[in-house]
């Protein structure tokens, strides 16, 4: 739906949001080798918000999700149509190095993925290999204090960070991805291996981190999304049904569709 | 009332009784397979044991009996298995990361996979024969430890390529992803984590090649590896002998004291064995506990 980014301006403008973009998205197309999974999507996503993407299994949004750091690249086959403007630069550019992309747009994924390595050495490696010159040590500190972990670990930081519960373990490659201080966060259905205390702890989390950050979450769980997301945009089949202020999304959706999917009526 | 019916107990009782049967068969196997190698052993302690003593280990071969040891064919060993695991780790887990990590899924790389199944089950006197034109005369290495190194690397490089490729699979891609989503390169993905996480598995691979390469006899007596030596190698464009040789060297002739001393050497053989596979699973479980 090509009319959805204006729709979303005009609420903004009704709800006094500022409408700064990091991100925007015009006519993306993915493409698996010949078969399509996202068609035509364009939405922007806003500076210092958390943007959620919604929508049935299979629908396109991991991909999309994925597109957006060019973690797509290892996917063999995997093709992208149209332009994704990251500082008014086209990610997908002939210049444009994807390493420098993820070191700047950090991803946090749905099955925690720390190193096999201490809990310090987690956090460290990745500004080191970026070269980073300063301590590592007030790093360490203060990426596990933004990701609210650093109280249950301060006296085990090299212990190794396998021994961390799940919760703690996604709170963990949650400091690892704050301590690149990347522009944007993207989380790929962080909470989907959680029990409900660590999701409710990652949910405050992404609240105090949307203060410094701008954050994208694809989420299955619509509670999630309406909780936590200031904009969201709702994706069915590969396409962008509705994007829209979070609020305007679940109470009066401008599409049928959406109003079904967020009442729960399928998906 | 009862939990089963009695048509259900009567099946359930045979399908048990299945399980023990099958347990009971692969312990008879597993078993088997212990008690004869047991019987070996015995039979070579007992026909070699009298002969280890320091003399046996410090001296070199003799035509009498009383006075032959294995000194030089120890040392041999001990120099020719230095080289070859210097050679061949670092080729196959290089070329193992290749294939796994860069390579892709090509054609090229579908066709040197085939190719390198198919060499490890090239019997070794081929490799002997390839070795002894390619090292010894085509690049006049001689008959030298170098020659008879490289020779068993080729030999085993399949073995150690196709176990560390099966090690480097079995990291999860997640933490592949984790290191690519910092901003890593590939190389510094692979260096810093899939290599340390693949490091037990492909430790494991590496100590199976080389207990190989250390009994392997045929391809060392095609490049010319002697059979008398009275020195030790100093280098390894020395001429040199080797364990396994030195036995069937000292098994192929007719008096029985030659035959003793053949048992006793092959003890040295397994006790060097032991040696080297307990020193690599003890940095194997070094390693493992470092990762956990």
């Amino acid at each position: 739906m090509s009319e959805s980014p204006e729709i979303a301006m005009a609420e903004e403008q009704a709800l006094g949001m500022h409408r700064k973009s990091v991100l925007e998205l015009r006519n993306v197309s993915i493409f698996y080798s010949e078969k399509k999974a996202v068609n035509d999507v364009s939405f922007n996503i806003r500076r210092n918000k958390i943007t959620a993407i919604i929508g049935p299994s299979g629908c396109g949004k991991s991909t999309l999700l994925r597109c957006l750091n060019r973690m797509n690249d290892f996917v063999e086959g995997c093709r992208v149509d149209g332009e994704l403007l990251f500082a008014n630069e086209n990610l997908y550019g002939k210049d444009v190095d994807p390493v420098e992309v993820r070191r700047r747009i950090g991803m946090v994924f749905q099955k925690p993925n720390p190193f096999p390595k201490s809990i310090y050495n987690n956090i460290a490696w990745g500004p080191l290999i970026n070269g980073y010159k300063d301590s590592t040590d007030e790093l360490v500190e203060k990426s596990l204090k933004q990701a609210a972990l650093w109280e249950e670990v301060k006296d085990r930081l090299h212990d190794s960070a396998l021994n961390l519960s799940g919760g703690q373990q996604q709170r963990l490659c949650i400091a690892r991805a704050l301590a690149m201080e990347p522009e944007v966060l993207l989380m790929d259905e962080p909470c989907s291996a959680l029990d409900p205390i660590s999701t409710a702890r990652i949910e405050d989390l992404m609240f105090e981190l949307k203060e410094k950050y701008t954050i994208v979450i694809v989420t299955h769980n619509m509670q999630q999304a309406a909780r936590i997301s200031d904009y969201t945009a709702f994706m069915e089949m590969g396409d962008l049904i509705e994007f829209n202020v979070t609020k305007r999304i679940f109470t009066r959706p401008a599409i049928k569709r959406t109003e079904e999917y967020v009442t729960g009526r399928f998906g | 009332m009862p939990l089963t019916t009695e048509q259900e107990h009567r099946n359930l009782a045979k399908r048990h009784r299945k399980a023990r049967i099958f347990a009971r068969f692969c312990a008879a196997v597993t078993w088997s397979g212990v008690v004869l190698l047991g019987l070996l052993l015995y039979q070579v302690s007992i026909d070699g044991f009298g002969w280890l003593d320091w003399q046996f280990l410090d001296s070199f071969p003799s035509r009498f009996p009383e006075r032959a040891g294995i000194k030089s064919a120890l040392v041999g060993t001990v120099w020719l298995i230095a080289l070859v695991a210097v050679i061949s780790i670092p080729v196959g887990v290089s070329t193992a990361l290749y294939l796994e990590e860069f390579a892709g899924r090509g054609r090229i790389a579908k066709i040197i996979e085939v190719n390198i199944a198919n060499l490890a089950g090239v019997p070794s006197i081929v490799y002997g024969i390839l070795g002894l034109a390619i090292f010894v005369r085509y690049f006049a290495l001689e008959r030298s430890l170098i020659s008879g190194a490289l020779t068993m690397s080729l030999l085993i490089l399949p073995v150690i390529i196709i176990a560390s490729r099966e090690a480097i699979k079995t990291v999860p891609q997640g933490i592949r992803s984790a290191a690519y989503s910092l901003g890593a390169t590939k190389w510094q993905t692979t260096w810093a984590h899939v290599l340390p996480a693949s490091f037990p598995g492909i430790m494991t691979g590496v100590i199976l090649a080389l207990s190989r390469a250390i009994g392997e006899t045929a391809p060392l007596i095609m490049i010319g590896a002697l059979t008398f030596v009275a020195f030790l190698p100093e280098g390894p464009m020395d001429s040199f002998t080797a364990l396994p040789i030195q036995i069937y060297n000292w098994v192929s002739r007719p008096q029985e004291e030659f035959h003793e001393l053949a048992a006793a050497g092959i003890i040295i053989l397994l006790a060097v064995l032991l040696i080297m596979n307990a020193t690599a699973i003890y940095i194997r479980n070094k390693t493992e506990r470092r990762l956990k």
